[in-house]
């Protein structure tokens, strides 16, 4: 075994495609261990879809990705499954399950991947629970959560089985500022304090980097622009300063692609 | 014609995933001796959607049985014989067959509801990420709770059409069948095969109806259309396919 090296997550050249529309060519991306790394890009430019590579949930056309060292889509399901257990997965809304109690999610990978008796379930659950701050709200259904509340009930099921890395899909979308504010801290606190490796999607790129070490920006299927929170807001890169200022017209076009507007006032009618 | 072709290739392939899907799910069927109370669970939830119109359907069934037989029977004198009637068409035919489609409607609509809601909103896809086979942990209890409750349903619709039945058609001043040849004829002449028949009916049935709402549900689209779909489709091709079965079923079980 060679000493572990900086980077936990290793893409190289991914190629992936839903039918003909292609969503990766021949990206490359390199999480570090210990560090909060941000991946940015507009709605459908497949950061979702880098999750769920990693996660070995779907394979690239063509490319590698290794999750400390080990080629994640060369594995059997057996040995997948094991490796996923290292790995902590937010979706979007939380994806609770909805025929369970706050307790129960939270304990729902505990009692599947351990025989640990019920007492240390309990008190395993209660210090996840207080980690983020909703160890009173374990009697709750996920339908009676707030936005906020079910994506921090996600979080403390993520951390359940103490991964190694924490992947995070879109944690602010919809938030009203202190929930944004709450789960900020949060990704950024235990992420430290737990020695986690974190992966931030979002589009919001102001919030994410004031929260990131690193971060990739991804559009049209590539790595638009890539480096340390600073150095990122410092590019002047188009892309990054259409996102930064919210600009409606730039690399994303504001119009969807069309036919010259004149000729098409003065046009006929299309038959 | 290409048309034709493709849709024939569609549903054929779509049979294939649907095959192959079933035979995951059978699979990991063994893995549920371990942990019986997830089964016990499902069968409780799906006696719990389904009892009440059973029994309700049941006894409609057979009260209106009781009233067509008697008509066509007393022509020929033979009303004594309004039991075995009732007893062999409940138990060979229609218990199996109108319990299928209400199931199908009550219970499969509602399974391929849950699944392709869990699907919509991710929670399919966060089992899988915490290590944990969905088809495994969610899907195999729910399939075999159905199995096992098709022939409880179908035998409690049975119980309930020809006790209401005979009820009805001794109780009832009109029809005045006598109580002892009511039953004395059932009892001479509902073999234990007519019983095994309606059995191995209804439980094909409940194999059928529960497939198709699993399949339906693991594999809906993610969206709300999606899931509006697969509960539609699930309650048409149940149908369906009941009717079918039925009729190949009665076909061998005539020879
Ligand atoms: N199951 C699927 N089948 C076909 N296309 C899909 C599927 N899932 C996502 N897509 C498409 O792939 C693109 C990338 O999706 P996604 O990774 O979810 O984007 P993001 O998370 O960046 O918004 C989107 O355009 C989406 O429409
Ligand atoms: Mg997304």
């Amino acid at each position: 075994m060679s000493a572990p090296g900086p980077m936990l997550v290793r893409a190289r050249g991914l190629r992936f495609a839903h039918g003909s529309r292609v969503i990766y060519d021949d990206v490359n991306v390199d999480i570090a261990r210990g560090k909060v790394t941000a991946i940015m890009g507009p709605s459908g430019s497949g950061k979702t879809t880098l999750l769920r590579l990693i996660g070995g949930q779907w394979r690239p056309g063509a490319g590698t990705v290794e999750f400390d060292g080990t080629n994640v889509h060369a594995l059997g399901r057996r040995a997948l499954y094991s490796l996923r257990k290292r790995m902590g997965m937010l979706f979007q809304n939380g994806a609770l399950l909805t025929d369970l109690n706050v307790f129960e999610n939270v304990a729902f990978p505990l009692r599947e991947q351990t025989r640990l008796p019920e007492p240390m379930i309990r008190d395993l659950v209660l210090m996840k629970l207080h980690a983020v701050g909703l160890r009173g709200a374990r009697d709750l259904f996920p339908s009676q959560l707030s936005g906020g509340m079910s994506r921090r009930v996600a979080l403390a099921r993520a951390i359940a089985l103490d991964p190694d890395l924490v992947m995070f899909d879109e944690p602010f979308a919809g938030q009203d500022p202190i929930s944004m504010g709450v789960l900020m801290r949060l990704i950024r606190s235990l992420n430290d304090a737990l020695g986690l490796t974190s992966i931030v999607v979002s589009h919001d790129l102001q919030e994410v980097l004031s929260i990131a070490d690193y971060g990739y920006l991804i559009a049209d299927g590539k790595v638009q622009a890539q480096g340390t929170a600073d150095e990122i807001r410092a590019s002047g890169h188009p892309w990054v300063r259409q996102f930064l200022e919210g600009l409606p017209d730039g690399p994303v076009a504001f119009h969807y692609p069309a036919t010259d507007y004149a000729a098409d006032l003065l046009g006929k009618a299309q038959p | 014609m290409n048309g034709t072709l493709s849709v024939i290739q569609g549903f054929l392939g779509g049979l294939g995933r649907a095959q192959f899907f079933v035979l995951q799910v059978v699979a990991s069927l063994p893995s549920l001796l371990l942990r019986p109370r997830l089964l016990v669970q499902q069968l409780y939830h799906v006696g719990q959607l389904s009892m009440i119109i059973i029994v309700l359907s049941g006894s409609f069934v057979g009260m209106v049985l009781a009233l067509q037989g008697y008509r066509t029977l007393i022509r020929f004198g033979a009303e004594e014989s309004l039991g075995v009637f009732v007893a062999l068409v409940i138990i060979r035919e229609l218990g199996p067959v109108v319990t299928a489609l209400l199931f199908a409607g009550r219970a499969g609509s509602a399974l391929a509801a849950e699944l392709g809601l869990m699907r919509a909103t991710d929670q399919l896809s966060a089992m899988e990420m915490m290590a944990v086979d969905p088809v495994r942990r969610v899907v195999a209890p729910r399939f075999l709770a159905g199995v096992i409750a098709m022939p409880l349903l179908a035998s409690i619709f049975a119980v309930m059409a020809i006790g209401i039945a005979g009820g009805h058609a001794i109780g009832v001043e009109l029809l005045g069948v006598d109580a002892g040849s009511y039953w004395s004829q059932i009892r001479a002449s509902v073999g234990m095969e007519d019983i095994a028949d309606g059995l191995i009916k209804s439980l094909v049935f409940g194999f059928a109806v529960s497939w198709i709402a699993v399949y339906q549900g693991f594999h809906a689209e993610p969206t709300s259309e999606g899931v509006a779909r697969a509960t539609t489709s699930t309650v048409v091709i149940s149908s369906l396919s009941i009717l079918a079965l039925d009729f190949v079923l009665t076909a061998f079980m005539f020879k």
